[in-house]
């Protein structure tokens, strides 16, 4: 019991949460969360993804204290975050999708800033936020106003300052969106460092290949967990035959393919159509023959695996289908 | 068709910062019709480049024609002609959705017939009838991008520059915005965009690839991967980045 305990760093068990939002002169009730459940384990990258709406970011700053459920349980690193959370502050560390820097102020005024916040020691104040500054390769620009760094580099002097306290665990919300892909990498092999120190991380994104990088993930939906485990369980997941058709003409293809009834999705990925089938010996021939009779071109046609992003989009086009997605349902309009 | 003149053009187009050289004798031609992604690393230098396209920023040196008009000499005809949406759309929160876009259609100089005409157009076309009466701040992202990117499109513009208009939108969101944007290729609206999701890029016609002001790579997706012998666009702008 004990051991299992210390295991479990967030606990969270049929957590409700609504907002009430206008719409026109009426108020609509929109569930954010509808009896959600999870655990993530000491030491672990868990990763949330969903779409818009799922309920991420009111599950995150219900685990920060930030919010108060309806309804239901939850423990982060074995205390209420509302009403223990002096217990807790020290060893969390939060960053929103919009984090707030002083742009006016360098990056080591802001690191600066945050140490009075979280009232570091005095003593330890200079030798952490060297080693912050090293550890985000932000030295070379710690005397740069944080308004005129990148995109990259402004999240990670966010991250740096959601370090500055020595969390146990991390809570990102969004953390590389906007941000190009060297400099995402960057970010995420930062992470991956934090994790070997020991650091639980919980991690939101709209990447796929952020995703895949996760020790576990829960695919997030309407307030409700859709799949859970890790990235290769979840692609395991996907129920059909999946083929990739390779085409210069992506959009004919698909809208082409789109008509044929005995073809469970049609999904467009740049330069290729992507198509969930049972049978494929017998369908393949029959999508050749229609291309082949609409005239247009294919470089090649392909059994493949599905991977995290074929079948999370599939889950969800099948919901989106059986049920109108929930209209309303923006945490950042109504979750502040 | 060999003749037709570009949509748009640059020819060594330039801006400094005091010494920064934020755009460096950049040039490069987007075909009518064409989805053009414009890549880059943050601070590339991508978003001056398209303020300077959009006439909202003189450049330094060098030239550009937006729609046949010169950046230089026409700029305020050209905002005129374009279409600009970002990920920070500029709605107005507390604004009904069809307000916004009566809104937009005043700054854009409609008449009342025409602005009425277009109003409905946008709201049809854009899948937004049934929320014509809701509060804009209300709206889930999804829906706010698609309500930015129809008051973008009021007007008609014949070229439409869209500076990450995906960022933080979840796949599925992002797969329809695509085919919205394809469509309006389609119908000859020449589209200039930027993105960071690399799998965005394999859906434009050309990209280019921007590093410390300069373009570094242009061409078609499959040619570009087949150059550096890479299988995604991703990878390929990862080593160019990297490797520079």
């Amino acid at each position: 019991m004990t051991s299992q305990m210390a295991d479990v760093i967030i606990r969270a068990s049929a957590l409700s949460k609504t907002y009430s939002v206008k719409e026109g002169r009426a108020r609509k009730q929109v569930q954010a969360l509808r009896s959600f459940d999870l655990e993530v384990k000491t030491g672990e990258m868990f990763g949330l993804i969903g779409p818009d709406g799922a309920g991420k970011t009111t599950f995150m700053r219900i685990l920060c204290g930030l919010l108060l459920p309806d309804s239901g349980q939850v423990a982060v690193l074995g205390f209420d975050p509302v009403t223990q959370q002096h217990k807790i502050k020290q060893d969390i560390g939060y960053m929103p999708q919009r984090f707030s820097l002083y742009q006016d102020l360098t990056v080591e005024e802001n690191l600066n800033f945050f140490t009075d916040i979280f009232q570091v020691p005095r003593q330890e104040r200079s030798a952490r936020t060297q080693r912050l500054l090293e550890f985000s390769r932000l030295g070379p620009f710690s005397k740069r106003r944080a308004g005129a760094l990148s995109g990259g580099m402004k999240q990670k002097l966010a991250l740096s300052c959601t370090l500055i306290h020595t969390p146990k665990l991390l809570i990102l919300d969004e953390p590389t969106t906007g941000v190009d892909p060297v400099s995402r990498g960057e970010f995420w092999d930062i992470l991956g460092e934090l994790q070997q120190q020991g650091v639980t991380i919980l991690v939101s994104t709209p990447y796929m290949d952020e995703a895949a990088r996760c020790d576990r993930v829960a695919l997030t939906y309407a307030g409700q967990i859709l799949a859970l485990g890790t990235p290769d369980q979840i692609a395991g997941q996907f129920p059909h035959q999946l083929v990739r058709i390779f085409t210069r003409q992506p959009y004919d293809v698909a809208a082409a393919l789109r008509q044929l009834e005995i073809l469970h999705s049609v999904e467009l990925y740049g330069d290729h159509v992507t198509v969930a089938l049972d049978d494929p010996v017998t369908v393949v021939e029959i999508i050749r023959k229609n291309l082949d009779k609409r005239g247009y071109s294919y470089t090649s046609i392909d059994s493949g695996q599905a991977d995290l992003e074929d079948t999370f989009v599939y889950l969800m086009r099948q919901l989106s289908q059986a049920t109108q997605p929930e209209l309303g349902n923006d945490l950042d309009s109504h979750a502040k | 068709m060999p003749n037709e003149a570009p949509a748009i053009k640059a020819e060594n187009l330039t801006r400094r910062f005091g010494k920064f050289i934020a755009v460096d004798h950049v040039s490069f031609e987007v075909r009518r019709g064409e989805v053009f992604g414009f890549l880059g690393a943050n601070g590339a230098g991508k978003t001056t480049a398209i303020r300077m396209l959009c006439g909202l920023l003189h450049p330094s040196g060098g030239e550009a024609w937006v729609s046949g008009l010169s950046i230089n000499q026409d700029s305020r005809k050209i905002r005129q002609r374009i279409g600009y949406m970002s990920q920070k759309f500029s709605l107005y929160d507390d604004l009904l959705v069809e307000e916004n876009l009566d809104f937009f259609a005043g700054a854009y100089n409609l008449s009342v017939a025409d602005a009425n005409k277009r109003r409905d157009e946008i709201l049809k076309r854009f899948s937004l009838e049934e929320v014509r009466r809701r509060l804009t701040k209300s709206l889930p992202l999804g829906w706010k991008q698609r309500l930015a990117l129809g008051s973008a499109m009021l007007h008609q513009p014949e070229v439409l520059f869209l500076d990450e208009p995906t960022g933080g939108v979840d796949p599925i969101m992002r797969r329809n915005f695509w085919e919205t944007i394809h469509g309006l290729a389609a119908q000859g609206t020449t589209i200039f965009v930027t993105t960071h999701y690399m799998d965005e890029a394999e859906y434009c016609h050309r990209i280019s690839i921007m590093n410390y002001g300069k373009i570094i790579a242009m061409g078609e997706p499959s040619k570009l991967k087949a150059e550096f012998g890479l299988p995604t666009i991703q990878d390929v702008f990862v080593h160019l980045i990297k490797g520079a």
